[in-house]
C-alpha cells in the first residue's frame, strides 16, 4: 500500500482515494472500475457547475437542445419568458423521457407514454383524464424536476445540483480571465456554434481531460499531422509546429488555476500585437487562398485583422470537468460509460450584429469553418487512439500505476502568483498532478445535491 | 492565372459554394433519372472501381479518379447545410485530400495503425441528368464494413457523386457522403468514407 493510511473519508465503494491518487501517479482503478464511475457521476457531474451549453445553441424565447449533466438527460431551454432553465428530461409520472429530439422549439412538452404535459418552465399542465386522480396536480409535486443553479459566463452556460457550490464565477475563478480573452477577441465579445465535429471513444472521460493542457503528446501523438501541415510549407512553420525542437524551453506555459481548470497558453509563440501573426502560421485550408486575397483586396486596412479572426487562436483553457476551448472549438466532453466517452468539438463562427467587420463576416466564416476541420480531422483522431490504448493498457491488473511527475521535484520549474495560480513550461504534468488532488477532494466529499419543482 | 490545385486553394471560392449548393439541392428529379441501360452500367461500374480501389487501399489510384479541382463532402447536416457557415464532418479539397492521403501513409497516423481493412459495397445506384450533357448526378447507397484490431464497425448511408465526362473518361467532380448518423458521436472517422 505504498505507506499511505487511509484515513475516515477517504474510502469510496471500498477504494481509498489516498492511495488511489497520489502526487506522482493515479492508479489505473479510476480509469476502469464501474463503482468509481457512478460515484463520479453523483460527486463530480452531481457536485461542481457543468458545462451544459452554449447561449447561441438557443438564442430565441423556447428554443431548447438536449444536453446531459453527467448521465441525467436534460433540456437545456430558453421558456417562454426567455429564462434559461435545466429540466430534466424525465416525465414524473414513469420516468420516460419526453423530448426525444436533439433540438428544436417547444413551448410545452407532452410525454409520449401516457400523455402527461409539462410547459417549458418545468410546470405541469396536464394530464389526461384527470378524474382518475383522488389528488389534484396543483402542489408542485408533478412538476419536472431542475436544476436549482444555471448560469451563464460569456455564453456559456453552467448548472450545478449542488446548493453549497460556490457561485459560478468563484468556481471559475482566475480561469474566467483566459476565457473572456477568449471571447472578446471576437466583435460584439460572442461567437456562435455552427455545428460540430463530432467524436466517440471506448475510453474513460479522464483520459480527454487529462490530455487537455498536455504539451508533452504533442510531437508524438500528433506527429503525422505536423508532417501533414508542413509538407508544402517553404516560408516557416505551420500549426503545431512550435513544438518541434524544445518545447520545453519555448515561451508557452501550462497554469493550474484550481478548482481543477487550467491553461495552456501558446500564445507567447505568436507575436499577437502583430496583426495577421496567427494567420501566417495557419496550416492550409480550402479556400484560404482565394478568400485571403479577396479580403486583402476588398479591406486592404483590415485585411490581418480579419485573418487573424479565420485563424485559430493557440489557446487550450479547461474548465472541469467537461469544458474545453482549443483554437476556436468549444469542446464539450460527456461521459457515457465508464469506458465510453462522446467528445464533441462545436465550430464557432464570428458574429457580426453591429456591422463592425464592413461586410467581412462571411468571407471570414468560409475560412474559418474550413480551418477548424483540420484538427478533428487530422489530430484528434490519432489522440481518440492512443486513449482507447490507454484503456486497453490500463486492463493490465498487476501493473497498477499511471504516473503524473513530469517537472516534479526540480527546483525553480513553477512559479505562484498571488490567486495561487500555478505556472510552469507547457510540457509539464503538474496540472495533472493538481486537478488530481481536487479530483480526490471531491469524490471524498457528498455533496448538498438537490433539484427542484420551483417554477 | 492558373493555380495547381494541388498546391494553392482557389478554386474554393464564391462561386464554388454557391453552385455546390444548387448541384446538391433538389437534384434527385424522376424526370431527370437516366434509364438508358448502358449509361448506368457505366455509372454502376465507376462507383464499384472507387470502391474497390479504396478497400484495397490504393489511395493515389483512387485520388485519380477525382478531377483536379475536386471536393471530398461528409456533411454534419441533413442535406449538406451550407458549408460557409458551418463545420462539416469532413470537406476536402484537392490539397486537403492529398493531405489526407499523405498522413494515412505516413506510419504515424495512429488512427490508422493498424490499418483498417475495409469491405464496401455499393448498391441502388441511380444517375440522374443535369443542364450539362457532360455533368452527371448520382446516387447510391454504400455499406461499409471496417474491421481494426479485433474490432468490427459498420458505415452506412448513401454517396452524392458529381461526375464530369472527359475526353478520357469520366472524373468525380464531388463526393457527397451522407452518413445516416450525420448528427452523431463517430467512433474513430479516420478512414476514407
Amino acid at each position: 500500500m505504498d505507506g499511505l493510511a487511509s484515513r475516515p473519508g477517504t474510502l469510496v465503494e471500498g477504494y481509498d482515494f489516498n492511495h488511489l491518487i497520489q502526487d506522482d501517479r493515479v492508479h489505473r482503478h479510476i480509469y476502469t472500475e464501474e463503482a468509481i464511475f457512478r460515484t463520479e457521476m453523483k460527486r463530480i457531474f452531481g457536485a461542481v457547475w457543468v458545462y451544459l451549453g452554449h447561449e447561441s445553441e438557443i438564442p430565441k424565447n423556447d428554443d431548447f437542445v438536449q444536453t446531459w449533466l453527467g448521465l441525467r438527460p436534460i433540456i437545456l431551454i430558453r421558456d417562454s419568458e426567455g429564462r434559461i432553465r435545466a429540466l430534466y428530461n424525465r416525465c414524473t409520472h414513469r420516468g420516460s423521457t419526453i423530448c426525444r429530439q436533439s433540438s428544436g422549439s417547444a413551448k410545452a412538452f407532452q410525454c409520449p407514454y401516457h400523455g402527461w404535459t409539462f410547459r417549458n418552465t418545468g410546470e405541469i399542465s396536464g394530464v389526461p383524464w384527470p378524474d382518475g386522480y383522488a389528488e389534484d396536480f396543483s402542489d408542485g409535486k408533478f412538476n419536472l424536476a431542475q436544476l436549482p443553479r444555471v448560469d451563464n459566463y460569456k455564453g456559456f452556460i453552467f448548472g450545478t445540483l449542488n446548493m453549497d457550490a460556490p457561485s459560478l464565477l468563484d468556481y471559475l475563478g482566475p480561469v474566467a480571465k483566459p476565457l473572456a480573452e477568449w471571447v472578446d477577441r471576437h466583435p460584439g465579445k460572442r461567437v456562435a456554434v455552427c455545428n460540430a465535429n463530432r467524436l466517440k471513444l471506448h475510453g474513460n472521460w479522464k483520459l480527454v481531460y487529462d490530455n487537455s493542457a498536455d504539451g508533452y503528446h504533442v510531437v508524438f501523438s500528433h506527429r503525422s499531422l505536423i508532417a501533414m501541415e508542413n509538407r508544402l510549407v517553404t516560408d516557416g512553420d505551420k500549426g503545431m509546429a512550435f513544438y518541434k525542437e524544445s518545447p520545453d524551453a519555448a515561451p508557452m506555459y501550462v497554469y493550474y488555476f484550481g478548482n481543477g481548470h487550467h491553461f495552456k497558453d501558446k500564445r507567447g509563440n505568436v507575436d499577437r500585437k502583430n496583426p495577421g501573426a496567427l494567420w501566417d502560421i495557419e496550416g492550409a485550408a480550402p479556400g484560404m487562398e482565394f478568400f485571403e486575397g479577396k479580403l486583402r483586396r476588398d479591406h486592404p486596412s483590415r485585411a490581418e485583422e480579419f485573418l487573424d479572426l479565420a485563424a485559430s487562436e493557440p489557446m487550450n483553457i479547461n474548465v472541469f470537468p467537461n469544458l474545453h476551448i482549443l483554437g476556436n472549438h468549444i469542446q464539450v466532453v460527456r461521459p457515457v460509460s465508464v469506458s465510453e466517452t462522446d467528445t464533441t468539438w462545436w465550430g464557432t463562427a464570428v458574429v457580426d450584429e453591429k456591422g463592425e467587420l464592413d461586410g467581412a463576416v462571411h468571407d471570414i466564416n468560409a475560412i474559418r469553418m474550413r480551418t477548424q476541420e483540420g484538427f478533428p480531422n487530422f489530430g484528434e483522431v490519432d489522440d481518440l487512439m492512443n486513449f482507447e490504448q490507454i484503456q486497453v493498457g490500463l486492463q493490465a491488473e498487476e501493473d497498477e500505476w499511471a504516473y503524473t511527475h513530469r517537472g516534479l521535484g526540480l527546483p525553480g520549474r513553477f512559479t505562484v502568483d498571488d490567486l495561487g495560480t500555478i505556472k510552469g513550461p507547457a510540457t509539464d504534468e503538474v496540472f495533472l498532478r493538481e486537478y488530481f488532488k481536487e479530483y480526490r477532494r471531491l469524490m471524498t466529499t457528498e455533496p448538498n445535491i438537490q433539484i427542484t419543482r420551483d417554477v | 492565372m492558373s493555380h495547381d490545385p494541388s498546391q494553392t486553394s482557389h478554386y474554393i471560392n464564391d462561386e464554388f459554394y454557391k453552385n455546390l449548393i444548387i448541384w446538391f439541392s433538389d437534384w434527385q428529379r424522376p424526370e431527370n433519372e437516366i434509364s438508358k441501360p448502358s449509361l448506368r452500367d457505366e455509372i454502376r461500374n465507376y462507383l464499384e472501381r472507387e470502391a474497390r480501389l479504396l478497400d484495397d487501399g490504393l489511395h493515389n489510384n483512387w485520388l485519380s479518379l477525382y478531377a483536379p479541382e475536386c471536393l471530398y463532402w461528409v456533411p454534419a447536416s441533413l442535406g449538406g447545410g451550407d458549408p460557409r457557415s458551418e463545420v462539416a464532418t469532413a470537406f476536402d479539397d484537392r490539397r486537403r485530400l492529398e493531405d489526407r492521403i499523405h498522413r494515412l501513409g505516413s506510419d504515424y497516423a495512429w488512427s490508422q495503425q493498424p490499418v483498417s481493412r475495409t469491405n464496401r459495397v455499393v448498391s441502388n445506384v441511380a444517375g440522374f441528368a443535369t443542364p450539362d450533357k457532360n455533368i452527371v448526378m448520382t446516387r447510391a447507397n454504400f455499406l461499409i464494413t471496417e474491421f481494426q484490431a479485433g474490432d468490427f464497425r459498420t458505415w452506412a448511408g448513401w454517396y452524392g457523386h458529381r461526375l464530369n465526362r472527359t475526353s478520357s473518361g469520366w472524373e468525380i467532380v464531388v463526393k457527397q457522403v451522407n452518413l445516416i448518423n450525420y448528427d452523431q458521436n463517430l467512433r474513430n472517422p479516420s478512414i476514407t468514407l
